[in-house]
């Protein structure tokens, strides 16, 4: 028996139909059904902006405790492992002369004792960030809020980011961190061997309302704002203090201010 | 030429050998997983369910974690809302492992019979529990 043209465009269109149906029903009971129902939001606590900058006022931090409690806000809350050895050091937030953090700036005349004086180094988190651009798997990216996030799960440990940032605001996890971590907070993640990290400015504590750890351990010497909001607390530090940059000649745009003298 | 008892004692060892594996896993790995929810947390509470329905958990939960993950570190949004209307906060070890804080009678549970390894516990901690 054999059958001709008309009947086979018949059963061939018959079954197709049978195919597509079959898949909508399927899709109905298993596949996208659930992400319909349910849906993921921010909560209404959470703190949003267009670009989150930070202004830092290095004449009110002036002792050595003040620093330490800074950094020590930021490294607990985050499990950042503590190496006592600068080879293999993990930083989110430290501390360098005035030579390393503005290298173009200083001249032989300057105010007496800020050469000695240390200033507080994080991620800059540019609004033109290079380390974008140059991570192969899109685990750094630049978020919504205009946090230079990293995405743990992505990291390949290639480092380019680290080669890229002229800030060296990122670290390599050369060896395995948890024994190296003074007190484990049970809320946070640490990392692990093979990862690269840096500050995320707080996005697990904006997400719940709360401004960065150490903004709110430096007793209103690090302020914390949206940049692209004219009334905000950074612009009008900003609009009414004289401010600078690190290395703004690379065009990366860094969001963290520094207020040093006046 | 033929030495009988030579070939019957390799044969000896070689189906000893060969069958060892199996003999040695026998009634071992067979024990069907059944994880508890028997956790203080999950003992509070008035309807003991999930974030989302059993059959669902069981079979896409990994699935579920990427998006939680994604939607909380790649866009900002921490509130998930299961499909019945209840909010939770996304997050692996404040979330999931509050309620199923028994990891080793749970997760541990199924994932050793079916041999996954889930590399998510090199950096996420793990809820304290005693040593079984
Ligand atoms: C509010 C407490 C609670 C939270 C939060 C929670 N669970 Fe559950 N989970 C339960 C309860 C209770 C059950 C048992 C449900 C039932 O029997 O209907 C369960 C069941 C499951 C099951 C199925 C177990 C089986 O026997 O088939 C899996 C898998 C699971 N949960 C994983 C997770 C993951 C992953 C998360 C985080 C995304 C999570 N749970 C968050 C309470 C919770
Ligand atoms: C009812 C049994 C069961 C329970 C309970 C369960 N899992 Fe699983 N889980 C599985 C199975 C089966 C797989 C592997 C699926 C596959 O390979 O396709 C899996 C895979 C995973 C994966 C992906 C692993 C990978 O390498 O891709 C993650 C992550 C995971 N589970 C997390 C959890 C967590 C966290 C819990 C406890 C809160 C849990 N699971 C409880 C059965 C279970
Ligand atoms: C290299 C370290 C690392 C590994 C491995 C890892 N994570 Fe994460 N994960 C993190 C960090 C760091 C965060 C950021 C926490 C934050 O911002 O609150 C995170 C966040 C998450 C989040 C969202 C927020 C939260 O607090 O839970 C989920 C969900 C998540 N991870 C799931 C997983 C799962 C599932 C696995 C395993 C399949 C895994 N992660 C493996 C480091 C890791």
């Amino acid at each position: 028996m054999s059958i001709n043209r008309r009947e086979f465009l018949k059963i061939a269109g018959i079954s197709l139909l049978g195919f597509g149906g079959a898949s909508a029903v399927k899709k109905h009971l298993m596949g996208d059904n659930w992400v319909e129902a349910s849906e993921v939001l921010r909560s209404p606590d959470a703190l949003t902006a267009q670009q989150w900058a930070m202004v830092v006022d290095v004449r009110k931090i002036t002792t050595m405790n003040d620093y330490k409690k800074i950094v020590e806000a930021c490294h607990s809350i985050h499990n950042v492992p503590d190496f006592r050895n600068p080879k293999d050091e993990i930083k989110w937030i430290w501390k360098d002369t005035f030579e390393h953090t503005f290298p173009t700036s200083g001249h032989p005349y300057m105010e007496e004792g800020i050469e000695e004086k240390p200033f507080l180094l994080l991620c800059n988190h540019c609004e033109n960030p290079p380390c974008v651009r140059v991570c192969p798997t899109k685990a750094t990216f630049k978020s919504k809020d205009g946090i230079t996030m990293v995405d743990f799960h992505r990291c390949i440990g290639c480092r380019f980011c680290m080669a890229a940032c002229p800030y060296g605001a990122r670290s390599f996890n050369w060896r395995d961190p948890r024994p190296f971590i003074k007190k484990t907070n049970p809320e946070f993640p640490t990392r692990t061997k093979g990862v690269v990290e840096k500050c995320n400015f707080c996005a697990e504590r904006l997400a719940k309302g709360l401004e960065p750890a150490c903004v709110e351990a430096s007793n209103g010497a690090m302020v914390f704002g949206d940049l692209k909001d004219p009334d905000s607390e950074v612009r009008r530090i900003l609009r009414t203090h004289y401010t600078i940059v690190r290395k703004p000649e690379l065009g990366t745009r860094p969001s963290v201010y520094y207020v040093i003298g006046g | 030429m033929y030495d009988g008892s030579k070939i019957i004692a390799g044969l000896i060892v070689f189906v000893g050998l060969f069958t060892f594996p199996f003999l040695y896993n026998m009634g071992k790995a067979s024990a069907k997983p059944e994880p508890k929810i028997d956790t203080p947390v999950i003992q509070q509470l008035a309807e003991k369910k999930c974030v989302e329905p059993k059959s669902f958990m069981r079979a896409e939960h990994m699935k579920l974690l990427n998006e939680w993950r994604d939607s909380a570190i790649r866009k900002a949004k921490r509130v998930y809302v299961g499909a019945e209307g209840k909010e939770y906060t996304i997050s692996l070890q404040n979330t999931c492992m509050k309620c199923h804080s028994n990891k080793k009678k749970f997760c541990d549970e199924c994932h050793n019979y079916m041999a996954v390894k889930p590399y998510c516990w090199d950096c996420h901690l793990e809820p304290k529990e005693k040593k079984l």
